[in-house]
């Protein structure tokens, strides 16, 4: 990498650099992190897949138990769907608003995302301890319990994601937009979103594909 | 994005996934993107959601429907949301993306073939009691 910057050098760094890898040599802090991250979260995508393969292989399973089919409440669904698309949004306002240095947009965008985080987290916990009333609990059928690990592995993410969230909140309220917080900021989006992308996955697969004819 | 004497391409540097090469700093700049992406992602969630009800189309046809829609949606929240592109300057952040998908595809392909072919080939369970009598 330093000969090709020297080689540069020496050409008097007129010419524009061509897009080769070796211009500039270590990639910003910035880009380190968050790539860093990007890779840990495809590996949460990937332990999802694994999740996600054994809810298909064991969604039949039922052991004259309920399927989901009858379990299943769409417009409960629909409301949590809701919830996790706005906030996603929400976080990106958030996101804006931290490049941009403003704090309405940012702690707005934060909080409303914090309280969406919140709403669904509320909302998928009275479904589950309604499943689990009914007598649909884990350990009723495998795939009950292939069901409550996907999506309780999801919501166990999203509570991480609201504590991360109000980390974050805490963290430029007290330090303020520097580079270091602000690479943490970014990680927290790429949590989020990723987050949102595996709703769209657990609502298709579990609950629209589950009550489809 | 080229020189305008030699017309090679000038090299920027690599984009951290998430962020977004924009034009300033201004929170209005960015928000059209995000606007974008909520209102397809939103389309795309009330589609499906409506088709699972509907009668409206051949009833074999939805759980296919409702997979591309699905696939559709992650790509806009990948794009919109996430930024990850297909600028040149996102290329490590894509090949690291295929190489997830790659493996999550084999991971559920590869389970779902395997667990039918088993289910398919095992003995029925009434003549499995019966053979251990």
């Amino acid at each position: 990498m330093s000969a090709a910057t020297t080689d540069l050098a020496f050409a008097g760094g007129t010419l524009p650099v061509p897009a080769v890898h070796a211009e500039g040599g270590v990639a910003s802090k910035r880009i380190v992190t968050a790539y860093g991250f990007w890779v840990f979260l495809l590996s949460d995508v990937i332990m999802f897949g694994a999740f996600f393969a054994t809810y298909v292989v064991l969604v039949d399973m039922t052991a004259g138990g309920p399927s989901g089919k009858e379990l299943f409440n769409l417009s409960m669904v629909a409301l949590e769907t809701a919830c996790l698309l706005l906030s996603s949004f929400t976080c990106g306002v958030a996101s804006l608003g931290a490049r941009a240095r403003n704090n309405s947009w940012y702690y707005g965008g934060m909080i409303a995302t914090a309280i969406l985080g919140a709403a669904f987290l509320l909302l998928e916990l009275r479904d589950f301890s309604n499943l689990v009333a009914q007598g649909a609990g884990p350990s009723r059928s495998a795939f009950l319990s292939a069901y409550f690990a996907l999506v309780g592995c999801h919501g166990v993410h999203v509570t991480m994601g609201v504590l991360f969230l109000l980390t974050m909140i805490a963290q430029v309220y007290a330090k303020g937009y520097r580079p270091d917080i602000l690479r943490r900021l970014l990680c927290f989006g790429l949590f989020w979103h990723t987050l949102d992308i595996i709703w769209v996955g657990i609502f298709t697969v579990v609950y629209l594909l589950g009550v489809a004819p | 994005m080229s020189d305008d004497k030699t017309g090679l391409p000038v090299y920027e540097g690599d984009i951290a996934p998430g962020d977004e090469r924009a034009d300033g700093t201004e929170v209005a700049e960015g928000l059209r993107g995000y606007l974008i992406g909520l209102a397809l992602s939103v389309a795309a969630t009330v589609v499906a959601f409506y088709l699972v009800g509907t009668t409206l189309i051949w009833q074999p046809s939805i759980p296919a429907a409702l997979i591309v829609l699905a696939i559709a949606q992650m790509g806009v929240h990948i794009v919109f949301f996430l930024h990850i592109t297909t600028r040149p300057d996102s290329v490590n952040n894509v090949m690291a993306l295929i190489f997830g998908i790659f493996v999550v595809f084999v991971l559920i392909v590869g389970s779902v073939w395997i667990m039918t072919h088993l289910n398919h080939n095992m003995i029925p369970m009434e003549r499995l009691m019966q053979m251990q009598r």
